[in-house]
């Protein structure tokens, strides 16, 4: 896969923020991967963990604390506000919350054309065909929805707006930051269809982050886990859900509930304990104080992300894969004979 | 043995309808159920769906325009809490029926400390003194899994994260050792993680202290192995309940088969179509003839679309449905 071009390469972006006196949260810390043409990498982790954050800082938003995000070959974080504006149609946000992600008092068909015009270039007539046009693409009426306001659509509309507002500038980027967390399970299908659609059509690359794993596997070609601002594993999707490799990566697979009736339950060798605080992570690998397998090496030296098997990369010691055959893989965290 | 005898909680026919702009909007819509003691039923259904309302309305919270025809009755624990002057029902609600919502951050009072939210119901419903009810509040921080507990009871919710808020909603809930517990969406806003964690907890919770409880959520996924029975709403109506183990086999609603298919799985291959349901719920004014799912429904005929099945079981099952043309073997999951 390394001949392949990445669109996007996050090279060891840091996003540091000030809490006041000397005190700083290190919401994400020396982030790298990249992202290729055509591919859609999910990024999963609990709330706190800094996902969005990493998102943010990707679309310059603000602009990371170091580290560089390079995207087809030009870093954008060296570029000057002119520049970045001239560039941005070429990358795009969907938010987590879709009413409150769009102006309230604007008729949604409004937010669609406007951002054609920051983008410049085209007549309004034009541009309000184009976002007529957008509106159907992603399954809206025009006629019925154009002169809507948000609060007027259900959320599943509204994420039909923000989706149709991103794609008119013909991004290759698309980031998704929680596009359907907020959604009922019948409304998300929805949403991750037309994602997976548009994507196709439109040839975009897509960063999508959520904390649903089962969300994740249905969308994505690759996965990358994070926890408390470090990446700890990344992986084709299809080799994290069937070997993971990082003790913290199968907790969040035991996690997701199974539907059906003679599905064990999930949570079974859940995590104890709870995320530790960003401003006091613990020395050395971070998941060490939740982790069942944790010795006095994680304590001392934080693993680097490295690769395992072609293309899946972990940040552990002593990862699952090494010492753990497949069967093993399978059966909670509580009962493995180590602990 | 009469039947307030076996059920904890008995509903007959109960609606609710509150008047906008639009026409009447008929929120619940003939719903009855029963529920015995030390047993969980799981509410499932989308957004608008009735859910929610019903659930206030058990608890006597409906919003004030709100009317309920006179045929409905709701029968907890042998009283009727229909006839009950409010002052009464105020006295059953937070000590016999306690309650947990989806935004643990907008139902717990942001400048209270969370250690006198606790102790609050139980000086209030139970008469307990302060230094007992502080000892109480640490015994359920304690029980809900909040390490540290004597040192959480001066936190306010914002130094919380929402997992923890969440207990504390569940810890406050549980003070006053409620005969029934109605947890609305308890895990909708956490983390999957979390979400885990919490149903255990409610499930360890309701087995010890051999609570009833009503489980509302959007997603069928959740109740398997969570839930005795369940109970799928559409359009204000119950359209099919049984067993869960049973619902899970032997499903008969096109509906229920739909909100099944729409879960993305962990187990399936990755970029599987989601089976996505095409349409929009009824509008909650719409008129109401047919089937309300038929506009939506692949097998819908013209009898769907003109005369209303109603709920009803198939001789010497457990298992009742509202539908004309029912799932055969071969269409179920």
């Amino acid at each position: 896969m390394s001949e392949r071009e990445p669109l996007l390469r996050v090279e060891g972006v840091t996003v540091v923020y000030s809490v006041g006196g000397r005190r700083n949260v290190h919401a994400v810390s020396g982030v790298s991967f990249a992202l290729f043409r055509g591919e859609t990498l999910g990024l999963v982790g609990e709330s706190g963990c800094g996902k969005s954050t990493l998102a943010r800082a990707i679309m310059q938003l603000p602009r990371p604390t170091a580290g560089r995000v390079i995207l087809d070959g030009e870093d954008i974080t060296v570029l000057g506000s002119r520049s970045l504006r001239a560039l941005r149609s070429r990358f795009q946000m969907i938010f987590q919350d879709p009413i409150a992600s769009l102006n309230p008092i604007r008729r949604v068909g409004e937010s669609i054309e406007a951002s054609l015009r920051t983008k410049g270039g085209k007549s309004a007539a034009e541009r309000v065909r184009r976002a007529r046009e957008m509106m159907t693409t992603v399954g809206l009426d025009p006629e019925q929805h154009y002169r809507r306001r948000p609060f007027q659509l259900s959320g599943g509309q509204c994420q039909r707006v923000s989706i149709a507002r991103a794609l008119m500038t013909e991004p290759q980027l698309l980031i998704c930051d929680e596009p359907v967390s907020s959604l009922d399970v019948s409304v998300q299908a929805h949403i991750i269809n037309l994602l997976r659609k548009v994507k196709s059509d439109y040839g975009l690359s897509m960063l999508f982050i959520a904390h649903d794993l089962a969300v994740v596997k249905n969308i994505s070609d690759r996965v990358a886990v994070m926890y408390l601002g470090r990446l700890c594993e990344l992986a084709p999707c299809a080799d994290i859900f069937s070997s993971p490799a990082h003790p913290y990566t199968r907790a969040l697979i035991n996690a997701v509930p199974r539907p059906g009736p003679c599905q064990p339950l999930a949570g079974t060798g859940m995590l104890s304990g709870e995320l530790p605080s960003p401003m006091d992570p613990p020395s050395g690998c971070r998941f060490r104080t939740r982790c069942p397998r944790a010795e006095t090496r994680c304590v001392m030296v934080q693993p680097e992300l490295r690769q395992i098997a072609p293309g899946h990369l972990v940040a552990c010691h002593f990862p699952l894969r090494e010492v753990a055959g497949p069967d093993e893989d399978h059966r909670p965290l509580m009962d493995r004979p180590d602990n | 043995m009469t039947v307030s005898d076996t059920h904890l909680l008995t509903v007959e026919n109960l609606s609710v309808t509150i008047p906008s702009s639009a026409g009447a909007v008929r929120a619940v819509d003939r719903v009855s159920l029963a529920l015995e003691r030390g047993r969980t039923l799981a509410l499932v259904g989308e957004s608008g769906s009735g859910k929610s309302m019903f659930c206030r309305a058990v608890m006597g919270l409906l919003p004030r325009s709100a009317v309920v025809p006179g045929a409905a009755r709701v029968t907890f624990d042998g009283r009727d809490l229909g006839g009950l002057p409010r002052r009464e029902l105020a006295a059953i609600r937070g000590r016999e029926i306690g309650v947990v919502l989806q935004d643990p951050l907008s139902s717990l009072n942001p400048v209270i400390p969370v250690g006198r939210q606790i102790a609050e119901p139980m000086r209030y419903h139970l008469g307990l003194s302060s230094a007992r009810a502080r000892e109480r509040a640490v015994e359920l921080l304690a029980a809900v899994g909040i390490p540290q507990p004597e040192e959480r009871l001066g936190a306010y919710p914002h130094q919380l994260s929402g997992g923890m808020r969440q207990r504390v909603a569940i810890a406050m809930a549980l003070a006053c050792e409620p005969k029934l517990l109605i947890a609305d969406e308890p895990t909708t806003a956490l983390d999957v993680t979390v979400q885990a964690e919490i149903l255990n907890l409610l499930g360890r919770l309701q087995r010890e202290r051999n609570m009833a409880m009503v489980l509302v959520t959007h997603d069928l996924g959740v109740v398997a192995g969570r839930a005795h029975e369940t109970a799928v709403m559409y359009a204000g109506r119950i359209v099919e309940k049984a067993p869960t183990v049973e619902l899970f086999t032997r499903m008969r609603m096109h509906y229920t088969r739909a909100l099944f298919d729409a879960i993305p799985r962990i187990d399936d291959p990755p970029h599987r179509e989601l089976g996505a349901i095409g349409g929009q719920p009824p509008g909650p004014a719409a008129q109401r003839v047919g089937c309300p799912f038929a506009p939506r429904c692949w097998r819908a005929e013209e009898r769907c679309r003109t005369e209303e099945p109603p709920l009803a079981r198939d001789a010497g099952e457990n298992h009742s449905y509202a539908c004309w043309f029912p799932l055969s073997q071969e269409e179920r999951p």
